[in-house]
């Protein structure tokens, strides 16, 4: 859909794992499993919300804000020109408080703060009040292409010329009765898997997760950018291995690319039996020779899980190194230079983005 | 009447999430909105609907919450006067 | 050199019409959409006038040619009829002769149906039928109204509450306009809800009487549900197959307020910046603005704040300028949509809107809205309002060509 270099001169992440100090993975022994679903690991959110205005603020906010001001300070910037993001649904806590509400008393007597945090918008716009910024400013909510959505929006700011620095960002929360509820839609497992060996599983469902990840985009590269964008296409549509090995190949052509130039493919395996084989077809029939790697066994699976795909392509590509945890087979490149990020949503949304060192 | 105005401090804190701030933080005749603990409009919403489901009374009208909310004091005062 | 984007279908259904044509019939009569709700099951069915659809979803699916088992949400049904309309309106025949995307919005998505499941769900969390939650997210009702017209090339959903649809239509001309698609149905769709009603009467802006925007006694928003779209098209791919050009999305603006989570600033700065950035981007004095539609929703803040941006924008020269919120209600994420589908009919029709129910101008504002159906002034240029909760504000310019 979109070829347009862009830099990533800044991180922003709150994922299960602990990655909101520096920008970096834990050790594999410190890789924090779930019992049911994935929880983020959450920092004290008054080192850069204030307690009087967080009152109000429900969690996927603060989780919103502390990354989106991370990945600020990061780049070293202060006020973006653009801040975009996507959520596949929202703000879910606070939707359930006030329908609870409604139920519970009749209609009567409801409190307005949940109400007026409900809409999708609230995580974008609160980050817009908390920096006073008048900047373009909008929501994506397409399920499993919220992220790639924004992403494209950012991408098109830059090349209009209408920013010179995007504030992007993917948030997704879970929620005890929104876990339950997707439960019952069979989404998730039910039985007890390995995490590290997910991409192994024979079982049907994958493991419910939640992530904040930002990213500072930039047409300027400077000495701390870590990355840089430089294609993106998505697809809504259900395909088989074949017609994905076309569209596929139809992107690699767009791009000038042959499969040999891509030094690691970035994989949303999920555990999912029936929804990996698409994975594993395309890893077989068309990667079969290149280094392989997963994600979702450290944030779960959640609507805008590719944000935090592209935030662990980052680390990798400014690192040099792809860690053991990641592997789904040995990492052969003599160097990192060129990632593609694959991913669905229950083959119905698709995306490539292909990301490289800069 | 001190042990309403007590009650209604801490309640207010709870209404309002205010995690920060204890009963002993609040002064009872500060203005509650714009200075003292700058409150606003949504915390107004919330104070009415606390006023109603706590207490049973009904805040009709802006003019009647700007004087009935205005502090803690005339918050107990109205309360005392008026609770069924 | 950028592509012009020219609009070459629209289609609406609302609380004045379930089609355009009947739309503009009761704007000519000055007839308003408000009334109590038959459909809701809320307390507050005969307290709060709200713009509602009069065809229950069952009568919407029959007119779709869609099963009633097929359980679509009402979001999705009214969307999928005001796209109909749209992709004929523009003799559309295939949606793969060039590049075609969809780009829609929503802010209530699926609830109309997702609370009707919850209601039973939280009484026992075995309880609820599934078929009730499966639409809940905003992306349900754009992806069968992609599947319907078979569009594939670039789908996705926004949603920023009032300012959804006008975003919408903002993204659909930018792609265009830089050649990543030929032609783009944009707009959005939102249902009445319980949840909603009682959202805005717990933030106590609903209005029991119809409401009056600009007005001094001016007293807060009746609710309204709808969808509208508008078939953008580039003039290359426009001119190759001959189409009719209703009018050209000449510019659009988007700004945040960022002021307070739900209040507007009172003087307006993100709705003057949103205004402004259209102008600029359309390449347009604001002398040159025949029209404004503005969002104007009938609650103290909004149409002061808003009306003080249009004077700080405009000066000394304001032109006519109307909500037209008292015919429809305010219908959320689809009101940029449907505002937008009127001030086309504004530019082929040379019209421009009353504002209903005025009366008394108000205190703090130096401007007063149009009350007359005006239809002797030739209108070049309108710019359409949509101010959201959380302060994203979108304006949009639509021009004759």
């Amino acid at each position: 859909m979109l070829k347009k270099e862009a830099y990533i001169n800044g991180l922003g992440c709150i994922s299960p794992q602990q990655t909101f100090e520096g920008n970096g993975l834990p050790d594999v022994s410190d890789l924090l499993c779930p019992d049911n679903f994935f929880k983020c690991l959450e920092p004290v959110y008054k080192k850069y919300i204030d307690p009087i205005i967080a009152r109000r603020m429900s969690r996927i906010v603060k989780m919103g804000i502390y990354a989106s001001k991370l990945c600020l300070e990061d780049a070293g910037v202060e006020m973006p020109d653009a801040i975009i993001t996507g959520t596949g649904l929202g703000c879910l806590d606070d939707t359930e408080k006030f329908i609870t509400s409604m139920i519970r008393n009749d209609e009567k007597m409801l409190n307005p703060t949940p109400f007026i945090q409900s809409t999708h918008n609230t995580i974008s716009a609160q980050i817009a009040l908390f920096l006073k910024c008048h900047a373009y400013n909008i929501t994506y909510a397409h399920r499993g292409l919220s992220f790639e959505s924004a992403l494209l929006d950012s991408l098109l700011m830059l090349k209009e010329q209408s920013s010179e620095s995007v504030l992007l960002g993917g948030v997704d929360e879970i929620t005890n009765i929104s876990f339950q509820i997707i439960k019952r839609l069979g989404h998730w497992k039910n039985d007890n898997c390995n995490l590290l060996n997910i991409s192994e599983s024979v079982t049907k469902g994958s493991i419910a997760g939640e992530g904040s990840s930002f990213f500072l985009l930039s047409d300027k590269k400077n000495n701390s950018s870590y990355s840089k964008i430089v294609s993106l296409e998505t697809i809504v549509n259900q395909l088989n291995v074949e017609s994905l090995t076309k569209e596929v190949s139809a992107f690699f052509k767009k791009n000038n690319l042959n499969y040999n130039d891509v030094d690691l493919v970035l994989l949303g395996v999920n555990g999912d039996s029936k929804y990996d084989q698409l994975y594993y077809g395309l890893k077989n029939k068309v990667f079969c020779n290149n280094s392989c790697a997963y994600f979702k066994h450290l944030c779960g699976e959640y609507h805008t899980a590719t944000s935090f795909a592209m935030w662990l392509s980052s680390v990798m590509l400014k690192n040099q190194t792809v860690p053991e945890m990641v592997k789904m087979n040995s990492f052969s490149s003599t160097q990192l230079k060129t990632i593609l990020i694959y991913n669905h949503y229950r083959n119905i949304n698709h995306s490539f983005i292909i990301m490289q060192a800069c | 009447m001190e042990e309403l105005i007590n009650t209604l401090k801490q309640e207010i804190i709870e209404a309002l999430n205010l995690e920060e701030i204890e009963v002993g933080d609040i002064d009872t005749d500060a203005p509650l909105f714009m200075e003292g603990l700058g409150l606003d409009s949504i915390d107004a919403l919330e104070l009415t609907v606390l006023m109603e489901k706590k207490y049973g009374l009904k805040i009709k009208t802006a003019e009647d919450g700007k004087k009935i909310l205005y502090s803690v004091r005339t918050m107990a005062e109205y309360i005392q006067a008026n609770k069924k | 050199m950028f592509n012009k984007v020219c609009v070459t279908g629209i289609g609406m259904v609302s609380a004045i019409g379930n089609n355009v044509q009947e739309a503009l019939k009761s704007i000519l009569l000055q007839k308003s959409g408000l009334g109590f709700t038959s459909y809701l099951d809320t307390i507050y069915k005969d307290e709060f006038p709200v713009g509602e659809i009069k065809l229950s979803n069952i009568e919407l699916a029959e007119s779709i040619g869609i099963g009633s088992s097929q359980s679509y949400t009402r979001t999705a049904l009214l969307g999928l009829i005001a796209a109909k309309e749209a992709v004929e309106n523009a003799v559309i025949t295939s949606a793969t002769d060039c590049r075609t995307g969809l780009i829609s919005a929503t802010s209530v998505g699926g609830m109309d149906r997702s609370e009707i499941f919850l209601k039973d769900f939280f009484a026992d969390q075995r309880k609820g039928k599934l078929r009730n939650i499966i639409g809940h997210d905003c992306g349900d009702s754009t992806e069968k109204i992609a599947k319907y017209f078979h569009i594939k090339d670039y789908i996705t959903t926004i949603s920023t509450a009032c300012s959804s649809s006008a975003n919408a239509i903002m993204l659909g001309a930018r792609l265009i306009k830089n050649n990543l698609l030929d032609r783009v149905v944009v707009g959005g769709t939102d249902a009445l809800t319980v949840f909603t009603i009682n959202g805005f009467n717990s933030l106590m802006v609903l209005d029991r009487e119809p409401c009056r925007p600009f007005d001094e006694t001016r007293n807060g928003i009746n609710l309204g549900e709808g969808a509208a779209y508008l078939v953008l098209e580039s003039e290359r791919i426009a001119q190759q197959h001959n189409k009719k050009v209703l009018c050209e999305v000449k510019g659009y603006g988007n700004s945040c307020d960022a002021f307070h989570q739900t209040a507007s600033s009172p003087e307006g700065k993100g709705a003057g910046l949103a205004m402004k950035k259209a102008l600029e981007v359309a390449q347009l004095s604001t002398d040159e603005i025949s029209y404004i539609n503005a969002h104007g929703t009938g609650t103290p803040n909004n149409d002061l704040s808003e009306g003080n941006a249009i004077a700080n924008v405009f000066g000394s020269r304001i032109p006519m300028f109307s909500s037209t919120k008292p015919f429809t209600g305010h219908t959320l994420g689809a009101s940029g949509a449907i505002e937008a589908v009127l001030s086309v009919l504004s530019i082929r029709n040379n019209l421009a809107y009353p504002n209903l129910n005025f009366a008394t101008p108000m205190k703090e504002l130096g401007i007063v809205p149009l009350t007359k159906l005006t239809d002797t002034i030739s209108i070049k240029n309108v710019l359409s309002n949509s101010f959201g909760f959380g302060g994203n504000n979108t304006s949009l310019v639509f021009s004759a060509c």
